[in-house]
């Protein structure tokens, strides 16, 4: 019963998800034309499914509404219309089965790389378990031996990881990441991307990925959203199946390019 | 060879770079004494203050003066960081208390302690107290503001982070947000360290029969100017250790780290 009901409705629900704000800057940024104390009206009935265990990615430009619908999904901003649901639950606060990764660097910059990993380790309630999990995670992302460093003491991508490695042995059922290589060189990045696709082949769990690189969406995601500008609504919602690694130059994913290019109004920058 | 020669002797002129100014202050006293264009009994020469220096620390009086006054300020420092610090984070956290007591500690913090002396004379008499009282005043409101910047400041992400990993409200205010606003706090501390210190010689002309205050009141009263200056140096001496001290703590990695992020 329980698990026909699950296969019939996917695990995560948006269901017409509405965000305005209310204009607090009395000098608006140049582009919005925005006045103050106006009502701006940032997503626009968002409606989207998304299937246990997908590598899910939201794109579209900048400004658009990406982190705020990122967040009302976590629980850490609420809807002004429409509701979230993950696993049939209605989604009001964070949880520590939902973890997100800002865009901004989440690790606690006073406490050292081991330090930070207890954070995320709460869970394991056994010491001794507890320190052998943070061991292991570490190696895993390629910090073993830095576990007393500093955040101020590695590198952007090394803190990444271990930002990475803090969310995941939380063993979250939903793992949100808010372009979280944005801030890196290309070949960090590029490697990153390869370490997140293994890591989601390895754990059982749901990823919400936000990027404004439109290749990085085809190359690693199972389902592609593309949000129009302000107010935003789903200009494409696509399901990939191409097995990874993935040619970005292929046919059908070139095609899939210059449509999300076309969708946007890019189609005269290529 | 040479090279190191010259690097070795590179450290050594700077390590003498603080005192140049300070020489140099030294001799331009001396030749103003020399002069003879003022007269000694209301500028003491160097060698007058050295060897009153010399009396007031044989005597042991100037250690007991040292030591009274450096109780006081003790006292009351800690006293005022006990309170400032905890009412600090909750204003901090908490809007309501934050928009209810900001306005009436902002009007009081600018009246000089000093100005409180005539009220902790008859509020706690002669001796200790009213001194203490004087110098928890001093660091109590801007501890308490330095604390509550600081808290008012933290990144909302490291928040997010804690609400997102389900610690507790305990685990929340002790690993995060008291480390997190540390390093204001402990820039807090210093800077009222030494508003203590400058408060409690004043204080100690005053309310007191101890203390490096009193001996500098007591020493003009009989015309003493080489132990009035004497108590001077002593005094910046004892402010410039205490900051040095501060200075330290302010290099932990627990404070250091606000320094180090780009
Ligand atoms: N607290 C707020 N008050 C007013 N406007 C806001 C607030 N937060 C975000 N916005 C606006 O909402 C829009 C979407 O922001 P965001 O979700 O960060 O976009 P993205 O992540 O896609 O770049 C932006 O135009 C921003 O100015
Ligand atoms: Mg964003």
């Amino acid at each position: 019963m329980e698990a026909v009901n699950s296969e019939e409705v996917a695990m995560i629900q948006i269901e017409g998800i509405t965000k305005q704000y209310r204009e607090r800057r009395t000098i608006p940024r140049t582009p919005d034309h925005t006045k103050f104390n106006e009502t701006v009206t940032v997503l626009d009935d968002i409606t989207i499914s998304i299937e246990k265990g997908t590598f899910f990615c939201l794109v579209g430009p900048s400004g658009c509404g990406k982190s705020t619908l990122l967040r009302i999904i976590a629980g850490f901003d609420s809807p002004t219309r429409g509701r979230v649901t993950i696993d049939g639950m209605e989604i009001t606060s964070p949880s520590p089965e939902h973890i997100f990764v800002f865009q901004e660097d989440g690790l606690y910059p006073w406490l050292t790389v081991h330090e930070n990993m207890e954070i995320g380790a709460k869970r394991i309630e056994d010491p001794v378990n507890r320190a052998t999990a943070i061991e292991e995670y570490l190696e895993m992302v390629g910090l073993a031996g830095f576990e007393s460093h500093y955040p101020h003491q590695l590198s952007g991508g090394m803190r990444r990881r271990a930002e990475v490695a803090r969310a995941l042995i939380a063993s979250p059922k939903v793992l949100f990441m808010d372009e979280p290589f944005g801030a890196l060189d290309f070949a960090t990045r590029l490697q990153m991307r390869e370490e997140m696709l293994n890591a989601h082949a390895m754990f059982p769990m749901t990823i919400l990925f936000i990027t404004h690189d439109i290749d990085e969406a085809l190359q690693i995601g199972d389902q592609v959203v593309v949000l129009g500008s302000r107010p935003s609504k789903v200009k494409m919602d696509i399901k990939l199946h191409q097995p990874h690694p993935r040619d970005i130059a292929s046919p059908e994913l070139a095609e899939l390019r210059r449509e999300i290019y076309y969708q946007l109004g890019l189609h005269t920058a290529l | 060879m040479k090279r190191q020669f010259q690097k070795i002797n590179r450290k050594a002129s700077m390590f003498m770079e603080p005192f140049w100014a300070i020489i140099i202050m030294v001799l331009l006293w001396q030749a103003v004494v020399w002069t003879g264009a003022i007269p000694a009994y209301s500028l003491p020469s160097p060698a007058a203050v050295a060897q009153g220096l010399w009396e007031l620390t044989s005597s042991g009086r100037l250690f007991k003066s040292v030591v009274a006054s450096l109780f006081r300020v003790t006292w009351g420092y800690y006293l005022a960081a006990l309170t400032a610090i905890p009412l600090g984070l909750v204003m901090g956290t908490i809007p309501v208390v934050r928009r209810t007591l900001n306005p009436l500690i902002q009007f009081l913090r600018p009246i000089s302690p000093l100005a409180w002396i005539p009220l902790a004379l008859i509020w706690f008499g002669i001796g200790d107290p009213p001194a203490i009282f004087l110098i928890f005043l001093s660091c109590f409101f801007p501890m308490t503001l330095f604390t509550m910047s600081g808290v008012a400041s933290i990144r909302p992400t490291f928040i997010r982070v804690a609400e997102n990993f389900g610690l507790s409200r305990r685990e929340k205010y002790l690993r995060i947000i008291l480390p997190a606003a540390l390093p204001e706090i402990v820039t807090g501390l210093r800077v009222t360290l030494g508003t203590a210190w400058l408060v409690i010689v004043a204080a100690e002309m005053i309310a007191v029969k101890s203390g490096l205050g009193f001996l500098i009141l007591d020493a003009r009263n009989s015309l003493r100017m080489d132990y009035v200056v004497a108590g001077m140096v002593v005094i910046g001496l004892i402010g410039l250790l205490l900051d040095l001290l501060m200075q330290r703590m302010e290099r932990l990695p627990a404070v250091i780290w606000k320094r180090l992020e780009r």
